[in-house]
């Protein structure tokens, strides 16, 4: 494991994606094959089940340290990482087991039918047998996620710097369904197994925020604009009567609308199509607040189905009848698009995204800020001859979204963040005015400087209530102006509203605490909306 | 109780003596203050007259000004200031760093300042003395701080530097001026040639001028030929991250040494190429260690994890309360960047 090990410590110490590329490509040059299919599989989420319960291994590192419960707690708050904590609060190893990343990846499968009494020697023969590191690093594999600052991007990048294998095709390789035990890297990497793949989705195109002024993007004629649809972009795949669904996230969420998978049926050809997923009622958009009661759900009820309908919109096609028509011109394959859906009948949740009609750059800007009126985020701008191209490219496609609508909150609550945040109070609560008392409104996490993080977290620490645990309440006195994208009542929320995507615009140093934002005013957004 | 009620007061302007008449550490100008050691936190302006080990008086004069009123004795000696006997006892935390004993009527007070117990290459090592109330630091007072062995720090801290050179990179060391420089120095000594920041120069020139023999080191100017520093080692203060010097440099490897890179994410949250706990302070072990060794039956637990230490104790049968002071790292790190504010 000292060679895994040795590529974490150089992974997470950097924040230069090169540095990760070069560790990365060191890492698969050395490395055993089973190891580099099992670094592969950890770092894009293809993780076997947990096979130790995290209570379990709580209440043994407890026992072994011999630390009372609110100790434990007490340094977990600090370190902001269960696997971590646990790794700096055992005891020095007593001896040194020198097993390969692919070696425990098979212990920790065989563990997972095992009695918890057989779970723990093993457990504990581990923690005494591994270092600091290689220790924290076995928690994680127990937990099986990862999460260290590598993107599948990067992953893909190194690959392809090492074999010189087209990026596309190794996106494509890796994220599609293969199993660990009948592959080998060589097989995998040269994608022996995507052929047989009828689920295979390509990696979606994004877009940049527009960034320029729109005479500046060229002729009108040369563009097409739709709307930007608040909900997830997903793309079906129906290859040889099979249907899957692919969220943006390259996960499989076929399970979750089964509405959309019947829907589907209807259609004779074979395609791959993107679009966004929607919560839809009587032909109209529903708020993304609504569709959040449909996501990851194990499963899906009758009733739930009835309360919250999903449906999808079109926007693009990347492949017909079993040609990928991804370097076809937008303007093509919107045709190809237009015909297929022309082709059959279907039912009213299955939909293509209608154009925006213009003529003239300035017409977009009244369409635009209407978006919100009919729950989308704004417009999206494509240009006619443009690919689909893979992942985030500058140019052929913008999105220019609603500016967001905004309040002045007080911030009432810190916690310390996780990962790289661990050691500040980077995620905050944030409350308006309600008649004398204040009400929460909103969290949220992003926005600030580290600079700015760093001094509110030294201030938190001096103006803390609580003196124990990982929330700390202070004193309402630092005001911050909250951008979010759209705001809807709620009832599962004390003030009686739900912000859609809050984040921290910036911190009004300028502003005192009674100035800011009540729920009324809040409220009268709603309207606005 | 009463007498120890009598022989420490605790003031807005620091831990008072009254029988003695003289200040702890203070962080508000008085007319007599015993200081523990030479960080900015402990040792601050505008005393009128100030007491210190031996060790520690050239770091004085040289932080607070050659004008200051010092006078200085060694380890071990008793002296009398108003009835109260005092005597340094060393705390192992930087060079001169001592703990403050004081007698009176029998009853004994132990003041730590800040203090390790693990033995190191450069200060002298603590020495636990027992005494009725102890004054003890926290600022590692978690279980999580567990410090390595000075043997292995050393290895890992040679090693990055031998693979840094493999890379054609030079090793950048950031620790405070006075106490983890220097310990950096004999940690790294015999490596390569070790650079130091002119702030570290000057403060080694001064602790060598009272006679303390430390590794040898040469002075990171500004005019250096880059060439001359290329995969070489240099010391600096955590001040410089993000200076032009720094910057300046060919291909750096940058390594914070701070105990508080211990923890991932505080290794993650700065853009440096590596962190090393490197502490000078006293990791949880090493607290309770020098908590129950003093026998004390009252602890009084100062800056840091003050709270989470004293419950602690308290629960394990200790009696011990939190006192709220104005030193810790916090402090200290601003004292420092100020000082260096002209030369980065």
């Amino acid at each position: 494991m000292k060679l895994f090990s040795n590529l974490i410590s150089a992974i997470e110490i950097t924040n230069k994606t090169n540095a990760k590329i070069e560790a990365l490509m060191e890492y698969f040059k050395i490395a055993p094959d089973k190891d580099k299919l099992w670094l592969i599989a950890l770092f894009t989420g293809k993780r076997p089940s947990r096979p130790v319960k995290t209570t379990l291994m709580r209440e043994w590192c407890m026992e072994i340290t011999k630390l009372p419960e609110w100790l434990f707690l007490e340094s977990y708050s600090t370190v902001g990482d269960l696997g971590e904590t646990m790794a700096l609060l055992l005891p020095t190893p007593t001896h040194k087991l020198d097993l390969s990343l692919h070696e425990w990846m098979s212990e920790l499968k065989a563990l997972k039918p095992k009695s918890d009494e057989d779970k723990k020697a093993f457990v504990l023969e581990a923690w005494s047998g591994l270092d600091q590191q290689e220790r924290l690093i076995f928690n994680k594999l127990i937990g099986g996620s990862f999460r260290i600052g590598v993107s599948k991007k990067t992953l893909v990048n190194a690959l392809t710097k090492l074999t010189s294998i087209d990026a596309n095709q190794l996106m494509h390789s890796i994220i599609g369904n293969w199993d660990i035990d009948s592959i080998s890297f060589e097989e995998l990497i040269h994608g022996k197994h995507i052929n047989y793949d009828n689920s295979k989705p390509y990696p979606f195109c994004l877009a940049y925020a527009l960034e320029k002024e729109l005479p500046e993007l060229g002729e009108p004629e040369d563009w097409i604009v739709e709307q930007k649809w608040d909900g997830i972009r997903g793309q079906i795949v129906k290859r040889n009567n099979e249907i899957y669904i692919w969220s943006r996230g390259e996960e499989l969420v076929t399970k979750q609308f089964p509405e959309l998978v019947e829907a589907m049926q209807n259609f004779k050809d074979d395609f791959v199509i993107d679009g966004e997923i929607l919560a839809m009622k009587d032909n109209d958009v529903l708020l993304f607040n609504d569709l959040q009661k449909r996501l990851n759900r194990k499963n899906v009820t009758k009733k739930l189905l009835e309360e919250v309908p999903v449906g999808f919109k079109a926007y693009d096609i990347l492949e017909y009848n079993g040609d990928d028509i991804r370097d076809v011109a937008f303007i093509d394959r919107r045709k190809r698009l237009e015909s297929l859906f022309n082709s059959v009948a279907l039912p009213e949740h299955i939909k293509l995204s209608f154009l925006v009609d213009f003529k003239k750059w300035n017409e977009l800007h009244t369409i635009r800020d209407n978006s919100r009126a009919i729950n989308s985020e704004g417009l999206m701008l494509k240009m006619k001859q443009s690919p689909y191209h893979t992942g985030r490219k500058k140019g052929d496609w913008w999105k220019w979204k609603v500016d967001p609508l905004t309040i002045d909150a007080v911030m009432i609550y810190a916690q310390k963040g996780s990962g790289r945040r661990s050691s500040k109070y980077t995620d905050y609560t944030f409350a308006v005015k309600k008649d004398d008392a204040l009400v929460t409104v909103a969290k949220a996490y992003s926005g600030l400087t580290d600079k700015e993080i760093t001094e509110i977290s030294q201030w938190v620490n001096k103006n803390a209530i609580e003196r124990f645990g990982p929330v700390r309440t202070v004193k309402p006195e630092l005001v911050f102006e909250i951008a979010f994208e759209g705001i809807a009542l709620s009832n599962r929320h004390k003030s009686g509203v739900a912000l859609r995507f809050p984040r921290i615009a910036r911190w009004r140093k300028d502003k005192p605490v009674d100035e800011i934002d009540t729920i009324e005013s809040v409220k009268a957004l709603i309207n606005t909306n | 109780m009463s007498t120890e009620k009598k022989l420490i007061k605790f003031t807005k302007k620091g831990i008072y003596c009254p029988q003695g008449k003289f200040y702890l550490d203070p962080w508000y100008p008085v007319d007599y203050a015993i200081i523990s050691h030479g960080h900015a936190d402990h040792a601050r302006w505008g005393m009128k007259r100030y007491l210190c080990t031996d060790d520690s008086k050239a770091i004085l004069q040289h932080r607070l000004g050659a004008d200051i009123n010092i006078e200085s004795t060694s380890y071990g000696k008793e002296i009398t200031i108003n009835e109260v006997k005092v005597s340094f006892h060393p705390a192992g935390h930087v060079i001169g760093s001592a703990q403050i004993r004081l007698e009176y009527k029998g009853y004994v007070v132990v003041f730590t300042g800040d203090y390790k117990t693990q033995p190191d290459f450069i200060t002298k090592p603590f020495e636990s003395i027992k005494c009725n109330t102890f004054i003890t630091e926290s600022t590692f007072g978690l279980p999580i701080y567990n410090w390595k062995t000075e043997e292995d720090l050393q290895s890992q801290l040679q090693s990055w530097v031998k693979t840094n050179q493999q890379n054609d990179r030079t090793s950048v060391f950031l620790g405070y001026s006075l106490g983890k420089a220097q310990r950096l120095m004999s940690l790294l000594d015999g490596c390569d040639d070790i650079y130091v920041h002119r702030s570290i120069h000057s403060l080694n020139n001064a602790i060598s001028g009272s006679g303390i023999k430390l590794p040898e080191t040469k002075l990171w100017s500004a005019d250096l030929d880059k060439k001359i520093l290329q995969n070489k080692i240099i010391i600096a203060p955590p001040a410089i991250l993000g200076s032009r010097m720094l910057k300046r440099l060919p291909n750096p490897a940058t390594a914070i040494c701070s105990g508080w890179m211990q923890i991932r994410g505080n290794r993650r949250w700065q853009a440096v190429d590596a962190g090393f706990a490197v502490s000078d302070h006293a990791d949880w072990n090493g607290l309770i260690d020098a908590v129950k060794a003093s026998e004390a039956e009252q602890v009084y637990v100062t800056h840091g994890s003050q709270v989470v230490f004293s419950k602690y104790l308290n629960e394990i049968g200790i009696k011990a309360d939190e006192l709220i002071t104005e030193y810790g790292d916090e402090a200290l790190a601003k004292a420092e960047k100020e000082e260096n504010k002209v030369d980065v």
